[in-house]
């Protein structure tokens, strides 16, 4: 059951008016113009144990993304394709807040809108992770931890799978005797094939305001937001329309075209990363 | 594997007959369970959907309790018989994801301060799925706060909007999902003009996304009447001499 957050009535009160004000003047908490990221910093491959990692910071939000790779049997309905399955823990560790369990719902709606976001342009080539088609297939596991919880976790977890992905080598099968696998979990061989990147904007709405990438602050505060996932060929691939308002037509308009410029800016950085990941990538744990 | 079925015919129509912007028949009625404090059943073709609420009612546990304001509970729920493969009934992650799109949407009609440290429970049962059943529960959702009585600022009304073979088509079932290219469920307060719950599953290009939310805005309006109708059915009729 879906139940209404708590929320301490009283102090983001007092502080939505500070935002708000201080937005109609086109700025933020933070010293943000309205439309700007905090600083991205990322890093890859902080675990060598998984086939493909990445640890990505937006601002003082930390999450990492483990990818591994394990042998499995296809879905029916697709017997021919690998099999991805994201899955997003909220660790205790990230926030006070965060208490230990199963995932909640929000942890749930992040899982599920990364793996729509993955799923629906096609970013990885599932069709070619069929080792013995109709049986054996690979099992793609994206396993997002989020370690530090300052807001836009969407868009942070989003941007260490989409890392994680394009660093994923897949280890190297050993032998296949009839129906069995048996692979080398510490020799890797080929990348992951992937198709195209994808990048989600996630944008909240304060009155009649829009901000790119709210801090924890600014989401206390927040009426609504959406989550918009763009590919690289400049396609909307997935929404998430959240929270307890809604959004007038011309909104949703003018998010969708703000996020598609965003976008943008996210792909670049992603290519820079990718293309030279010594010089672009930082240590961050 | 199946091979894909025809999903839009040479002369345009799509694979039950339909228009590429024409919604499956619709049935609602108001009132449909006698505990509960407002109920609704709405059908779009073989989709079968009803609603439940319960409150303004007080709180178990007690320390859920918002001091300024009513809690809604939301639970989207599948029947294990409403599936071609039997669903457990345990709660799935997509049930999860729903009820919580659900709620939201509903938080933004409700007029919640108006009951302090009460809750209201709104509990959506799908009896059939046959494709856009979180826009019928939603549709449902709101008839039932309507007949419970709830104070709300509109009704939310809701369909889904589909691509299909590269066209865009309304009030999508589960074969043109499945098979579909894209699938983007939309709910409105109408009369407000307010958004309050959009999603997307698939890939449309920016130009595609305007056309399908037009599109989903004529059918949001059609299926409004219908609710009002349902709504204007049970409380304005006069009973004859």
């Amino acid at each position: 059951m879906s139940l209404t957050p708590v929320q301490t009535p009283i102090i983001p009160r007092l502080k939505k008016e500070k935002i708000v004000s201080l937005i109609k003047t086109g700025k933020r908490i933070d010293g943000r113009r309205l439309d700007e990221y905090r600083p991205i910093t990322i890093q890859l491959n902080p675990i060598q144990k998984a086939e493909g990692s990445a640890a990505v910071k937006i601002g003082d939000t930390m999450a990492m993304v483990g990818v591994k790779l394990e042998v499995g049997i296809p879905y029916s309905d697709r017997p021919n394709e690998g099999v991805l399955q994201v899955h997003a823990e909220f660790v205790p560790l990230a926030s006070p807040t965060f208490e230990p369990g199963p995932p909640d719902e929000n942890a749930i709606e992040t899982a599920r809108v990364i793996d729509r976001s993955l799923r629906e342009p096609r970013a990885i080539r599932l069709e070619d992770l069929a080792i013995i088609p109709g049986q054996k297939v690979w099992i793609v596991f994206n396993d997002i931890y989020l370690l530090d919880h300052d807001g836009n976790i969407i868009d942070a977890s989003m941007l260490a799978s989409m890392l994680a992905l394009n660093v994923t080598k897949m280890p190297k099968i050993v032998s296949i005797e009839g129906d069995k696998v048996v692979i080398d979990k510490d020799s890797r061989g080929q990348k992951l094939p992937l198709n195209l990147n994808v990048v989600t904007v996630t944008i909240g709405k304060v009155d009649k305001y829009f901000i790119v990438d709210p801090s924890l602050e600014e989401e206390s505060v927040l009426d609504a937001k959406i989550t918009v996932a763009v590919d690289s060929l400049g396609r909307i691939v997935g929404l998430q329309k959240m929270g307890m308002e809604g959004f007038t037509e011309d909104e949703v308009d003018y998010v969708i075209e703000l996020a598609l410029k965003k976008a943008k800016e996210l792909h670049s950085l992603l290519e820079k990363v990718l293309k030279n990941p010594e010089e672009a990538s930082k240590s961050i744990v | 594997m199946i091979e894909k079925p025809v999903l839009i015919k040479e002369d345009g129509t799509r694979h039950d007959g339909r228009k590429s912007e024409e919604l499956r028949p619709i049935r609602m009625e108001v009132g449909v369970l006698k505990n509960a404090d407002g109920s609704a059943l709405v059908e779009f073709g073989r989709t079968k959907v009803i609603a439940a609420v319960y409150g303004p009612r007080e709180i178990h546990p007690k320390h859920m309790t918002l001091p300024d304001r009513a809690l809604i509970r939301c639970r989207y729920h599948m029947a294990p018989f409403s599936t071609s493969e039997r669903k457990s009934p345990a709660p799935s992650r997509r049930e999860v994801e729903l009820s919580k799109v659900i709620r939201e949407a509903l938080e933004a009609t409700v007029f919640t301060d108006l009951y302090p440290r009460t809750t209201i429970d709104v509990f959506i049962e799908v009896l059939q799925a046959d494709g856009g059943t979180r826009t019928t529960g939603l549709t449902a959702a709101s008839l039932a706060l309507a007949d419970a009585g709830i104070p709300m600022r509109d009704l939310v009304a809701a369909v889904a909007v589909g691509k299909v073979n590269g066209v865009l088509v309304l009030d999508i079932d589960e074969l043109e999902d499945e098979y579909g290219e894209a699938d983007m469920p939309v709910a409105m307060m109408p009369s407000l003009g307010k958004i309050v719950l959009l999603q997307l599953n698939g890939v449309l290009t920016p130009e595609e996304f305007k056309k399908a939310l037009e599109l989903a805005k004529k059918g949001i309006n059609e299926i409004y009447r219908l609710q009002k109708e349902a709504l204007t059915k049970k409380y304005l009729s006069y009973p004859e001499e």
